[in-house]
């Protein structure tokens, strides 16, 4: 008997990735995207032709997507962080408070405590979430009044200026490196980190089986718990470095500082492909979905659109995006049953 | 002369005692699960667990396997005492477990399920995904599997994911391999496979713990055998020294009680007329009848799927073919609404979550199938439902202090008669009744045993499914036996014996051809 292993789909790894990159969502999201910033273009040209242009462009969306991604870490476990927008506050007037209090502290030290911060505000929310048996939803809306209460009893009616800034540290947020804004490099840099992690380090794939199926993974003797509680420790890091970005950004920081990005950031994944029920979609795609997001709030006013239609074509790019996973999902499900039949 | 040397040869061809476990006891809240289990696997053999369904085989395999902790007893492993708290321990020691259920994750690949947490890994702990597509794909040769390894689990048959199961359970390269009813929705061709890998490990001295209701596969391939009922250990020998008789005896010997006060009731017209049921892989060709006054058991082992056609038949949930009559008049599929309005009842399997609102009140949840011809102008008053439902709690006795009391604060037995206070306001004439007494102290079963014969008395018919021999014998005026899908037994009460019984839910002729689509519970 020849017990050759004959596989169904014998294509070549070319051409796999190729007809991976044809299906995937990031793609689907970025064409969108390109689409939009064309036709803007088009409509009116310094929207990208111009030096202010195409530094806004990049830089804009730098803020959300480090949220984005570290939303995403936790979404991809069949959770959800809705405290980022208040750590992203918080961190923001911590940052602040350390130029302040501390002037001459180099720059990567605030960088470094602000994500420290934002790391131990996402373990508390992680350690009860993974032991308090509570679903994230209703702990992290919890933490996010907490920290956003926290954030106004300490500010008070003060405020960060830009005055109280150190001055190279306000540069970041306009430096640009052959082109590209600094911020944007860093939030690239974070992309790629996470992503290559996800992807390529078992801890990363845990994550994935975790939100599969959180009971499989409890009898494959998966670290259930101690992942999750990591995620939300990721996701809490980078919301505490988008505080500080915040900061480089703006200059100022007032007690609103981050109000509704959660929502931003469960947008941008949603729409970059990342299954809110958790197991699949990557960082790639939630980066994409967020600056798509930004831009597209960004291109609107360009082209005329009224606030209304705004807020209603952001909501309609949601709903869309679920409605084209359902469809998809549907599809994939029935080749995937024809795949095994053949 | 000749012969005693071989067997003493092939005696010391099995190792030591690999795993010991001795008088092992797990409860769950007042139910006992496992009184005594007790288990001596060899390293070199494959053991045979066989019980009847609730003997305790699956408790103690989850006990081995880390899943549970026991209450009180001792297990050994490789010569030392182990007490497993978590999966991932039992699994380091060298123990890999099949269970009855393929736990996959859906969205990973096929390679990602077998070798998640122990990926190949490069430089830098990078994972190195060739070398575990490659290993994926020696796993399958091995067992003879076709499946493209790169595909997600997502959209795969019961028995592909079986097949993947095994894959992981033999990578895992461990010493000691239990599987739990691995073969149930295999093909027999898989079933060989496997069982060539299986005796190719116990030749490599591992040792295996085959847990199975299907007496032909474990004359075929075990060493040893041992019997549990009700939780306790019975027997243990050598599968040579035994016989398939000799095994059912030991599984169900056991007296039929006066636990079950049914008394005859008048045997009426035919209520419930189920004609050439059919749904693709999961039942075939089900027909049969039940009348007014009657209990009817529908019998077999856990996934012979009773459920399937109780729930198909309510329209829960939907099937291929063949018609559903109550009272002369088709019931339409897929609309349990319609089989409510035409009379029908279902108490299903696990009422905490299906058959009550465990946080609402008891009144609540008596009303609740009838709120609509309850309430008043649209709106429904607390006091209506509880004068509605004040009747139906005193007449089956359900002890709660007020009827404003929350479910879930009551015993499994009063839960229970509060799901069936709940049917019986719509005034059905077919009651589906799924594991009665599942989970209910011994004094309340007899209740709820009594209070089905009374129902049978004032001329409802009763469709009960249980996986309870003893109560399918002490309460049936009819047991229908379910075996992978088909009904392979239509015995009435004189007849009925747990031979003939467990006979007819074993009994694969038949059904073999079929095997690889019927899919466990």
């Amino acid at each position: 008997m020849t017990d050759v292993l004959e596989r169904p789909h014998a294509a070549s790894t070319p051409a796999r990735v190729v007809a991976g990159l044809v299906r995937s969502r990031e793609i689907a999201v970025l064409s969108v995207l390109v689409l939009l910033v064309v036709a803007t273009t088009l409509k009116n040209h310094p929207f990208l032709l111009s030096s202010t242009g195409w530094r806004d462009l990049l830089l804009t969306p730098s803020l959300l997507l480090v949220l984005a991604v570290g939303q995403t870490v936790v979404i991809i476990t069949r959770n959800v962080d809705l405290s980022v927008g208040s750590v992203l506050g918080l961190s923001a007037y911590f940052a602040g408070r350390l130029f302040i209090d501390h002037p001459g502290l180099p720059v990567p030290v605030v960088f470094a405590a602000c994500m420290l911060f934002g790391a131990a505000l996402g373990l508390v929310n992680g350690v009860l979430v993974a032991w308090g048996k509570v679903p994230a939803l209703v702990i992290t809306l919890g933490t996010l009044y907490i920290y956003r209460g926290v954030f106004l009893t300490w500010a008070g009616s003060n405020r960060i200026n830009a005055s109280d800034l150190p001055a190279g540290f306000l540069k970041l947020g306009t430096q640009q490196v052959l082109s590209i804004p600094v911020l944007t490099i860093i939030a690239a840099a974070v992309l790629a980190v996470v992503g290559y992690v996800l992807h390529t380090a078992r801890s990363g794939r845990e994550l994935y089986a975790i939100g599969s199926d959180p009971e499989a993974a409890d009898l494959y003797g998966l670290k259930v718990g101690r992942r999750v509680i990591a995620a939300f420790v990721v996701s809490g890091a980078l919301a505490g470095l988008a505080g500080v970005i915040y900061d480089a950004r703006y200059g100022t920081v007032s007690s609103g500082a981050g109000a509704n990005m959660e929502l931003q950031a469960v947008g941008a994944a949603v729409i970059g492909g990342v299954a809110i029920f958790g197991g699949s979609g990557t960082v790639w795609g939630a980066a994409i979905g967020g600056f798509l997001l930004v831009t597209i709030n960004r291109a609107l006013p360009v082209v005329g659109i009224s606030d209304f239609w705004q807020q209603a074509v952001v909501g309609a790019l949601i709903l869309a995006a679920i409605v084209l996973d359902r469809v998809l999902a549907r599809r994939q499900d029935r080749r995937l049953v024809a795949a095994r039949d053949s | 002369m000749n012969e005693t040397f071989q067997s003493t040869a092939s005696g010391a061809a099995s190792g030591g005692p690999l795993l010991e476990l001795e008088g092992v006891q797990k409860s769950f809240g007042a139910v006992r699960a496992l009184r005594s289990g007790t288990l001596r696997v060899d390293a070199g053999s494959i053991h045979a667990l066989v019980g009847e369904n609730g003997a305790g085989k699956s408790t103690l395999v989850k006990i081995v396997a880390g899943v549970y902790r026991r209450d009180a007893g001792a297990v050994r492993f490789q010569g030392g005492d182990v007490d497993f708290r978590s999966t991932a321990e039992s699994k380091a020691a060298g123990i890999a477990v099949i269970y009855q259920e393929p736990t996959l994750f859906p969205d990973l690949s096929v390679t990602e399920n077998i070798f998640m947490g122990r990926q190949p890994v490069r430089s830098g702990r990078r994972i190195d995904r060739r070398a575990m597509v490659a290993e994926a794909e020696s796993l399958f040769a091995r067992l003879g599997v076709r499946l493209d390894p790169r595909r997600p689990a997502r959209g795969l048959s019961i028995a592909d994911q079986q097949l993947i199961e095994i894959a992981k359970a033999i990578s895992l390269d461990a010493s000691l391999l239990v599987m739990d009813e691995p073969t149930a929705a295999l093909s027999g061709v898989e079933v060989e496979r496997l069982f060539a890998v299986a005796r190719s490990l116990r030749d490599e001295g591992r040792g295996l713990v085959f847990v199975s209701h299907r007496f032909d596969e474990i004359f075929a391939l075990c060493d040893t055998v041992t019997v549990m009922r009700d939780g306790d250990y019975v027997s243990t020998e050598a599968i040579k020294d035994t016989t398939v008789d000799a095994l059912v005896a030991k599984m169900v010997g056991r007296e039929v009680g006066e636990l079950f006060p049914k008394t005859p009731a008048v045997v009426g017209d035919v209520v419930l007329d189920v004609r050439g049921l059919e749904s693709a892989g999961v039942f075939h060709d089900i027909s049969f009848s039940v009348r007014a006054g009657e209990i009817v058991a529908l019998a077999g082992l856990v996934g012979a799927g009773r459920s399937e056609i109780a729930r198909a038949v309510f329209g829960v949930d939907t099937y291929d073919a063949g018609t559903v009559t109550l009272l002369g008049k088709r019931v339409a599929p897929h609309r349990p609404r319609a089989a409510i309005r035409a009379g029908m009842a279902f108490v299903p399997e696990d009422r905490r979550k299906q058959g009550l609102v465990t946080e609402e009140s008891v009144a609540r949840n008596i009303a609740t199938v009838i709120r609509r011809g309850l309430a008043r102008g649209g709106v429904l008053t607390t006091a209506a439902e509880t004068r509605a439902s004040g009747p139906w709690a005193a007449r089956l006795e359900v002890k709660t202090s007020a009827l404003d009391m929350q479910a879930t604060t009551m015993s499994g037995g009063n839960q229970q008669k509060v799901v069936i206070a709940k049917w019986l306001a719509t005034n059905p004439r077919l009651l589906i009744i799924d594991e009665p007494t599942r989970g209910i102290d011994v004094g309340t079963k007899a209740e709820v045993h009594r209070l089905l014969s009374d129902l049978a008395g004032q001329g409802i018919a009763i469709l009960m499914i249980s996986s309870e021999l003893p109560e399918v014998l002490g309460m049936a005026d009819r047991v229908l036996v379910v075996c992978e899908g088909r009904i392979t037994g239509d015995i009435t009460r004189a007849d009925a014996t747990p031979e003939s019984v467990m006979r007819a839910a074993t009994d694969r002729s038949g059904a073999t051809t079929d095997a690889h689509e019927v899919v466990t519970a």
